[in-house]
């Protein structure tokens, strides 16, 4: 009796497992961007990584130039797979990359760009993860597409080839 | 193209010689007589896999790129080392040699268990027939290694750069050697409970398994670690990746397994806790292929983005979990005569105590491994779980764990006393003292570092002292702990004693501090055949005058088109000189890391020693008196 209760509980257990699995796999890759799109950026005021220096939104985006805001930190191993197409766009005059140092050290921080290279003409260094509450953001890495103080698109998690392809379009 | 005929038809054949196994099993367990043919379809089954194998080899050494496979992972300029190598460096290919470690080793097990019973092998035979097919099955439909393309491209995509080394050319064969091996422990645990066979003399059969498996799963891990480390040029040789930690979470099984296994052999107890683990540890392996491979989870490893591939992982996999856990339920028969409770101060408390220390980092591994999945089925969010999760999670426990360890083999089975007290009080005491003064010079977490280093240093003389008392015999165990300890103290001193530097320098500039100073002497240019090159020329002069050249490189591979950074490693008995460069854009300057890291060589040397430990249990005839 005491048998037959406990294997239909860890039976039970797997098959919840399962299904979180079997919802896990057609969840992968599809990141629907949902809320805050053609929305204006939010205000806040952030602290500028290598100057202490406070600066608030309007400051950052000041032109009608194409802005990409990207969450990163250099404990997130994603964000170092994503970077490479970090620096490819930082090439592009059309678009200028804005980093949100989400949870981090300064020191690692630096190591990091180091290795990978700073594709940033700014960053805000968000040690306590407020500026990136500020943009409703799920996590690291996340990017904004900002054009005109719009936000026009969002992409949660890693960029790939695919969104890179999107975003070169999207700021043609 | 032939050879891609050939293959595909082998890979059929051999899936059918599987179904034929089966049937051919089912009928001669009720007869109980084991037919002869049994073997030869076994090898029959394995020669055709081999010649599967062998074709896709040949495809790749010939750049064969009417072969999909070929053409996305090959390229004609690429040395023959690496067209052998990219034979398994692809989803595809790896799925091919798994089948290839699988029917290898069901003929080896029938071969070496002759005195074995008929039954008991026979439905080994058949748990193990079911996951072969279904691999089969899986390569056929999902991931056929042989497609063709037409018309036939000029040239391959190219394989990544960052997997063109020889650490990770061994590295899938000899993991797969481990997980494979754990599906014979599978197939004949499940065997043997539906029997109820579990006995001290099937524990003796299969604990041969167990370390063979557990010897190469080891020596596999050291190999992914040593091509991360003087690959991925980050400086770290574990980053708790989800691919590392699939790797590690069958690992721990195993080794509680074969802890587990050892108590079995004496004493006929923990036979739930064999059986269960026996399983685990297959699954785990499995589950680690299914997480891998089907890219629910983002890693720099995943090969392929198919959910049809993962969604039949699952079902595979799960259809194993329900099939054993039906038998382990209705099987299995606890046995009544052996007592369950232990004099508290025994080997067997021990052991069990091993047992739970190991089942927490399992889950710990696990846990920060799956609950992202979770978490984003559960509220789509997205998070990755880093390494500080995994330290504050595990360091505190190791410092029992490796306490525990030190006297746990000192004690005798059922009831024991704790001889000589003198020098295990001694001892700790010594290593306190010794641990204090080596952290005392640095200020961040004195008194965790200091518990820390303490305990691993308590290990470390326990076992070291061991090798000198002759009356204690077991040689093997203890290299393996002191392997151990060793390990947990070179990669503690490796955490404490690592000092970096970072800074951009130009051609002929020079970078001085107190300790170090840098010369960035001159620049120039190699050519190969599949990358360009440059390579720089550094030298290194520390506060007693030693000079050392070190040259780290920029390689362009040209297919596909990526560029890597190879760190020069200056590797010493007691310390690596790391250096590697990168180019800060548009500028002269190149941006340089240099570390100096401590007891690298001797964190790979300990491995090899944990292996060893293994390895002369293997060849041991008789564990203990």
């Amino acid at each position: 009796m005491k048998n037959k209760l406990l294997l239909i509980f860890i039976t039970s257990i797997f098959i919840i497992i399962f299904i979180f699995f079997y919802k896990g796999l057609q969840n992968t890759n599809i990141y629907t961007p949902e809320t805050k799109i053609n929305n204006k950026i939010p205000l806040f005021n952030g602290e500028l990584f290598y100057i202490n220096k406070t600066v608030n939104s309007s400051d950052l985006f000041k032109s009608d130039k194409f802005y990409l805001l990207n969450i990163w930190s250099s404990w997130c191993v994603p964000c170092r797979q994503e970077h490479s197409l970090l620096m490819d766009l930082s090439k592009s005059k059309k678009v200028e990359l804005i980093g949100i140092n989400y949870k981090d050290t300064k020191v690692n921080a630096k190591f990091f760009l180091a290795e990978f290279g700073n594709p940033y003409k700014k960053i805000i260094f968000d040690q306590n993860g407020v500026n990136a509450i500020e943009w409703g953001a799920y996590g690291v890495p996340e990017s904004f597409l900002i054009n005109d103080g719009i936000i026009i698109k969002r992409y949660i998690g890693p960029l790939n080839k695919k969104l890179f392809k999107e975003i070169k379009s999207l700021i043609k | 193209m032939l050879y891609s005929v050939i293959g595909y038809y082998s890979l059929i054949l051999g899936l059918c010689f599987g179904l034929i196994l089966i049937l051919f099993s089912v009928k001669n367990f009720q007869n109980s007589k084991f037919n002869t043919k049994i073997l030869s379809f076994t090898f029959l089954q394995f020669f055709f896999v081999v010649i599967s194998f062998l074709c896709l080899v040949v495809s790749f050494i010939l750049s064969d790129f009417s072969n999909e496979t070929v053409f996305n992972n090959s390229h004609t300029t690429k040395p023959l080392f690496y067209k052998i190598a990219g034979t398994w460096g692809n989803h595809e290919g790896s799925l091919l040699l798994w089948l290839f470690v699988l029917t290898l080793f069901i003929l080896i097990f029938l071969l070496k268990s002759k005195n074995q019973p008929t039954k008991y092998k026979i439905l080994t035979l058949v748990f193990q027939q079911i996951i072969i097919i279904g691999f089969f099955v899986f390569l056929i439909k999902t991931s056929n290694p042989f497609n063709f393309l037409f018309p036939t491209p000029e040239e391959g995509l190219g394989l990544n750069p960052i997997l063109q080394d020889p650490a990770l050319a061994i590295h899938p064969p000899i993991l797969y050697l481990g997980y494979v091996g754990s599906s014979i422990i599978f197939s004949s645990a499940l065997a043997a409970t539906s029997l109820n066979l579990i006995t001290k003399s099937w524990a003796t059969h299969i604990k041969k398994w167990v370390l063979i498996s557990w010897i190469f799963l080891t020596l596999g891990i050291l190999l992914g670690s040593i091509w991360a480390y003087y690959e991925l040029g980050w400086g770290g040789f574990w980053f708790w990746d989800p691919v590392e930690n699939v790797s590690l979470m069958p690992w721990l099984a195993l080794t509680t397994l074969l802890h587990c296994i050892l108590v079995l052999e004496k004493k006929l107890i923990l036979t739930s806790w064999v059986i269960i683990l026996s399983i685990s540890t297959f699954t785990l392996s499995m589950c680690g292929t299914f997480l891998v491979r089907s890219g629910i989870l983002n890693s720099v490893h995943t090969f392929a983005n198919d959910p049809e591939r993962g969604l039949f992982i699952l079902i595979f996999l799960f259809s194993l979990i329900f099939l054993s856990l039906f038998i382990f339920f209705f099987f299995h028969k606890s046995n009544k005569d052996t007592p369950t409770s232990f004099f508290w101060l025994s080997k067997e408390t021990s052991i069990i105590i091993n047992n739970w220390f190991m089942m927490y980092f399992l889950s710990v591994v696990l846990i920060g491994t799956v609950y992202p999945i979770f978490l984003d089925v559960l509220s789509s969010q997205k998070i990755s779980v880093g390494p500080p999760f995994y330290h504050k999670l595990i360091i505190p426990f190791l410092i029992p764990f490796l306490i525990a360890m030190a006297i746990g083999p000192k004690l005798k089975w059922i009831k024991s006393n704790i001889e000589d007290r003198v020098y295990l009080i001694l001892l700790l005491v010594i290593s306190i003292i010794l641990s204090f003064l080596i952290v005392k010079n640095f200020d961040s977490n004195f008194l965790l570092n200091t518990i820390l280093v303490s305990s691993a240093l308590y290990l470390f003389f326990i076992t070291l002292r061991d090798f000198f008392i002759k009356k204690y015999s077991n040689l093997s165990q203890n290299i393996a702990h002191f392997g151990f300890s060793l390990l947990i103290l070179s990669i503690l001193f490796n955490n404490l004693f690592s000092s970096e530097i970072v800074t951009n320098l130009k051609v002929g500039e020079t970078f001085e501090n107190s300790k170090t100073k840098i010369v960035f002497e001159s620049i120039g240019q190699k050519k190969e055949k599949n990358y360009e090159s440059i390579v720089t020329n550094f030298i290194i002069e520390n506060s007693n005058g030693v000079n050392e050249n070190l040259s780290p490189e920029l390689r362009i591979y040209n297919k596909p088109n990526i560029v890597t950074s190879e760190a020069d490693i200056k590797t010493t008995l007691m310390s690596d000189k790391f250096i590697v460069i990168n180019i800060v854009q548009n500028q002269d300057y190149f941006n340089v890391r240099y570390q100096v890291k401590p007891f690298m060589l001797w964190i790979w040397f300990s491995v090899l020693l944990i292996s060893f430990g293994g390895l002369m249990s293997f060849f041991k005839k008789e564990y203990e008196k």
